[in-house]
């Protein structure tokens, strides 16, 4: 049971990765990204079954830190959209104000 | 012979890595939201299934109800639906992507399947919050309230990031 259940886990982060790599769609990019936080969740859980329940706690931590990460990143990518016009990941090359 | 019980374990699994497989390869950014939505219903019901039913609330409250809702929104407010050119990036550096994959996926595997060293497990309680609680109040409670300030500083950020600036 446990063992399948990192073996999942395994699996949905490698498709993260995956997506992550070959992407260029900002929000496609993020949303890959929540899939490895899942995919992490799930191993947290899956291990609680053997070490005790702080395993649920750290989980409710990455949830925490999730909704954070989505809410700063998701503005960002508003800021960046109005900015250059689009949300590829190619469109950004300078880190200078203008371009 | 499976029991019912591992059938349905094995239902969820499944469900998760087809739904997974579906969000990575979808075109158009709301059907990839739809499907990642799909796989936290699925990760749900196998929290259910390890015995974490407070989690899997909180996994439907807080990324299915809440978190996926302000990516759709996004996609919907940048008006992203419909793209006549595809994001993905060219073959070779799929190619690429796919064995760094499988490398990483192999390396997982195998990390795995190390010898696990078993500690006693939470005793049962009554229902099913109070352990969490208790070690959330208890062991975590800096964290706990760290955390606060993280969604706090998040908040700001997020207004200050958004807000349209006045041209000079």
């Amino acid at each position: 049971m446990i063992g399948e259940a990192l073996a999942i886990s395994a699996f949905l982060f490698a498709i993260g990765v995956f997506g992550v790599l070959t992407r260029r769609n900002v929000i496609i990019v993020f949303m890959c990204v929540e899939l490895m936080l899942n995919a992490v969740n799930l191993s947290f859980v899956a291990l609680a079954k053997l070490h005790g329940v702080a395993g649920h706690v750290f989980v409710v931590m990455v949830m925490t830190v999730a909704a954070a990460e989505a809410a700063v990143g998701l503005a960002i990518v508003i800021s960046v959209f109005r900015h250059f016009g689009t949300a590829e990941l190619s469109a950004l090359r300078h880190l200078r104000d203008e371009w | 012979m499976i029991t019912f019980f591992e059938f349905q374990f094995y239902l969820f699994g499944v469900l998760a890595l087809a739904s997974a497989l579906l969000f990575v390869t979808r075109r158009k950014p709301v059907s990839a939201a739809l499907w990642l939505i799909n796989v936290m219903f699925a990760l749900s019901g196998l929290y259910v299934m390890l015995d974490a039913p407070f989690v899997a609330a909180i996994q439907v409250l807080v990324y299915a109800g809440a978190i996926m809702v302000v990516f759709v929104f996004v996609v919907m407010l940048l008006n992203l639906g419909d793209s006549p050119v595809s994001d993905a990036r060219g073959t070779a550096v799929q190619v690429g992507a796919g064995f760094v994959t499988l490398a990483l996926l192999a390396n997982l595997l195998v990390v795995q399947r190390g010898p696990r060293a078993s500690v006693a497990s939470a005793p049962d309680a009554e229902n099913a919050v109070t352990p969490v609680a208790v070690s959330l109040f208890t062991d975590y409670l800096l964290a706990f309230e760290l955390t606060s300030i993280v969604l706090l500083v998040a908040v700001i950020g997020a207004v200050v990031l958004a807000k349209r600036r006045a041209r000079p």
